[in-house]
């Protein structure tokens, strides 16, 4: 089969990005399930522990071709598995700990494989680590792609056929495992499904990226994704979507700082997920910032309007000057900040250097006030707290106060004429 | 005679070869809500996870309806602790509802419109459909029980295992629970609780599985949850019990 797109007609940067990307996305479809799974670093694990079933593949067949090579990795990759649930499970070794002894010791027998084994083969040490996304427009081509791109496709299109047929079965057993068991689901098999895949995508990706930076693809974009979104299906694609954003800004950095690229691009990866860590809409430091930001904002508002509403209430003659205002409320720019904010809505309007609330602005102040008196009277009524007591209580609690507490408050009192203290509750 | 709903012959349950329930023998009869209660360490929550084929049977066997559970799981519905899961996942309250109907779909197959429809009239029947778009992770504990009930209503079953619904709920969610498992038994179904209220035993329950390593009764309420069986279950461990387990464990060679 030839596609239209050949060696020839493509430059070489399109190819290095382009595997880069298809590295990046089939690794993100089985990095959601890991990183959902709590199980991150069985990647970096698996990614070891395969070296054996490479080299044994290559014993057996000859050769490094795809097919022995990706059975090669599924066998070591089911082994592996097998061998850490049963530590686990039978020699009561911690989960953690029966990982690191089964992945290790595989990973030395495949280095004295190689050693004992394969004489002349060209085992570059810094190959290994880093890849070598450079010379992928420089391998031979397989139906016009070159080698590893070829392979990665492969890779991609297999793990998306898997993700998308086993996908709710996928989602029951990450998300609850006894209940996908009790279905007739069994988690166990799933869980030996998913370490394959993971296996056979670390094996793929091996040549064009290396075995250190695949785990970073595989953790990277996911946890990326899962501080952006709700859904799963849309936490995939996101993680494809960073995955290729990755691909393409740490192919650009590369260039321009003229080092390796599978190490740029995984930087890049590593940089979309602090903006993610600072930016996210709902659980972003900067985006918490704000929020908590907004709600002292409306607190002083709220405190200033009923202080207004207190002086009015005690002297109608009396005011206060907007240098006493932000004194009282002891937060200088936010003060500032609050009473501009209350000035331009119309709740108060500057008579002179004096604050007066407007009917907007009384009319607030009026249900905060209720507010604070209710709760007052609720907590002397209800919970028989002392008179001295209730101020501060209901000075926290009456910004959070909406129409259904206040309700349901009314309806629980006695009285909701006056509040304790013999004030009017005004309506 | 039609077989009991739920049927236990000699039952023992080992980890690592340690039993934590000593053959236990019981039969349950259709359409009664049933207690199982005892203290902490009990073997409560094994009970339901051997019944449902999560832990391997030591001996003895479980039948529902007459067969073994693995024939019957369409018959079955299972509510886990509520900290058995991580809240934090990426599914909206609908999606968790819906995996109840997955039993009963098969391999492959994915819900359809049908499907939804069951998840919106279960959300609706534990009053949680206005929420059915929320992230998992924004519900109270109260709110998390009663997804995960509507969940297992979602799984349309005969027999229902819940593990502890009523553990960190709220009085409303508490209320509404004890109403949905009226309901339930009004329409034939079985319900096994696990259950830590003594005070609210008599009240919610018709059954009770009086429980502490060994079955210490099992019975109407009226019969089983007497002062005497009480003492049995709560006045300390059968020392007898334990001295027996810690020496299978020790015999065991590869610890």
């Amino acid at each position: 089969m030839q596609l239209p797109v050949t060696l020839a007609t493509l430059s070489p940067d399109a190819w290095i990005v382009l595997t880069g990307a298809a590295t990046n996305v089939a690794c993100a479809l089985v990095g959601c399930f890991l990183v959902l799974r709590r199980m991150s670093l069985m990647g970096d694990a698996l990614s070891h522990a395969v070296l054996p079933g490479l080299v044994l593949a290559f014993l057996f067949s000859g050769s490094l071709g795809i097919v022995s090579l990706f059975l090669g990795a599924a066998a070591v990759g089911l082994l592996s598995t097998f061998l850490t649930q049963t530590l686990h499970q039978y020699a009561r070794v911690p989960s953690d700990a029966s990982m690191g002894v089964v992945f290790t010791s595989l990973f030395a027998c495949g280095v004295i494989l190689i050693k004992k084994y394969i004489n002349g083969l060209h085992f570059d040490i810094a190959c290994v680590y880093e890849g070598s996304l450079e010379l992928v427009p420089f391998t031979d081509s397989l139906a016009g792609l070159p080698r590893p791109l070829f392979t990665t496709l492969v890779v991609l299109i297999v793990n998306l056929a898997l993700v998308l047929a086993f996908w709710k079965e996928l989602k029951l057993s990450s998300f609850d495992a006894n209940l996908a068991t009790t279905m007739g689901y069994p988690s166990a098999a799933l869980h030996y499904l998913l370490m394959t895949m993971v296996a056979v995508t670390t094996v793929a990706s091996f040549e064009a990226v290396g075995s250190i930076l695949v785990v970073a693809m595989l953790i990277v974009p996911a946890a990326t994704a899962h501080l952006l979104c709700d859904r799963l299906a849309v936490m995939i694609a996101i993680s494809a979507g960073v995955g290729i954003a990755a691909s393409v800004l740490g192919y650009w950095a590369a260039v321009y700082c003229d080092t390796n690229i599978a190490g740029m691009m995984t930087v890049a990866s590593g940089v979309l997920y602090g903006l993610a860590v600072l930016f996210s809409p709902r659980y972003g430091i900067c985006s918490t910032l704000l929020r908590n930001l907004s709600m002292s904002i409306r607190v002083l508002r709220e405190d200033l309007l009923s202080m207004l509403y207190r002086i009015e209430e005690l002297d109608a003659s009396k005011s206060l000057t907007a240098a006493k205002a932000r004194a009282a409320l002891d937060s200088s720019w936010l003060a500032r900040w609050a009473i501009a904010a209350l000035a331009r809505t119309g709740r108060i309007q500057r008579v002179g250097d004096r604050l007066q609330l407007t009917d907007a602005g009384r009319d607030d102040a009026r249900q905060l006030v209720r507010s604070h008196r209710l709760w007052e009277t609720y907590l002397v009524e209800h919970l028989g707290m002392p008179l001295d007591h209730v101020h501060e209580p209901a000075h926290r609690i009456e910004h959070y106060i909406d129409d259904r507490i206040r309700q349901e408050l009314e309806e629980n009192l006695e009285t909701t004429e006056q509040d304790p203290h013999g004030r009017e509750i005004p309506d | 005679m039609p077989a009991p709903a739920f049927e236990i012959h000699d039952m023992t349950v080992a980890y690592q070869r340690r039993p934590v329930l000593w053959d236990i023998d019981l039969e349950l009869p259709e359409g009664q809500l049933v207690g199982i209660v005892g203290p902490n360490g009990a073997g409560k929550t094994t009970l339901i996870k051997a019944a449902l084929g999560l832990v391997p049977l030591a001996s003895g066997k479980v039948e529902i309806y007459g067969k073994s559970y693995f024939e019957q799981r369409r018959l079955v519905g299972y509510v886990p602790q509520r900290e058995s899961v991580d809240w934090d996942f990426p599914v909206t309250v609908r999606d968790v509802v819906l995996m109840g109907t997955y039993g009963k779909l098969g391999w492959f197959r994915r819900p359809g419109r049908a499907e939804r429809e069951v998840a919106d009239r279960c959300l609706d029947q534990v009053g949680m459909l206005p929420l059915a778009n929320r992230q998992i992770r924004q519900l109270s504990g109260g709110q998390q029980q009663r997804v995960f009930l509507a969940r297992a209503l979602a799984q349309d079953a005969q027999i229902y295992f819940l593990d502890e619904p009523f553990s960190g709920v709220d009085a409303a969610t508490e209320a509404a629970i004890v109403e949905l498992l009226q309901t339930l038994r009004a329409s034939g179904k079985t319900v096994l609780i696990v259950h830590h209220d003594i005070q609210t035993v008599r009240e919610y329950f018709d059954y009770v599985i009086l429980l502490n390593m060994r079955l210490i009764a099992c019975g109407p309420v009226d019969v089983a949850f007497t002062k005497e069986n009480l003492q049995k279950t709560y006045g300390g461990r059968l020392t007898i019990l334990d001295e027996a387990a810690e020496a299978m464990r020790q015999r065991e060679p590869n610890r």
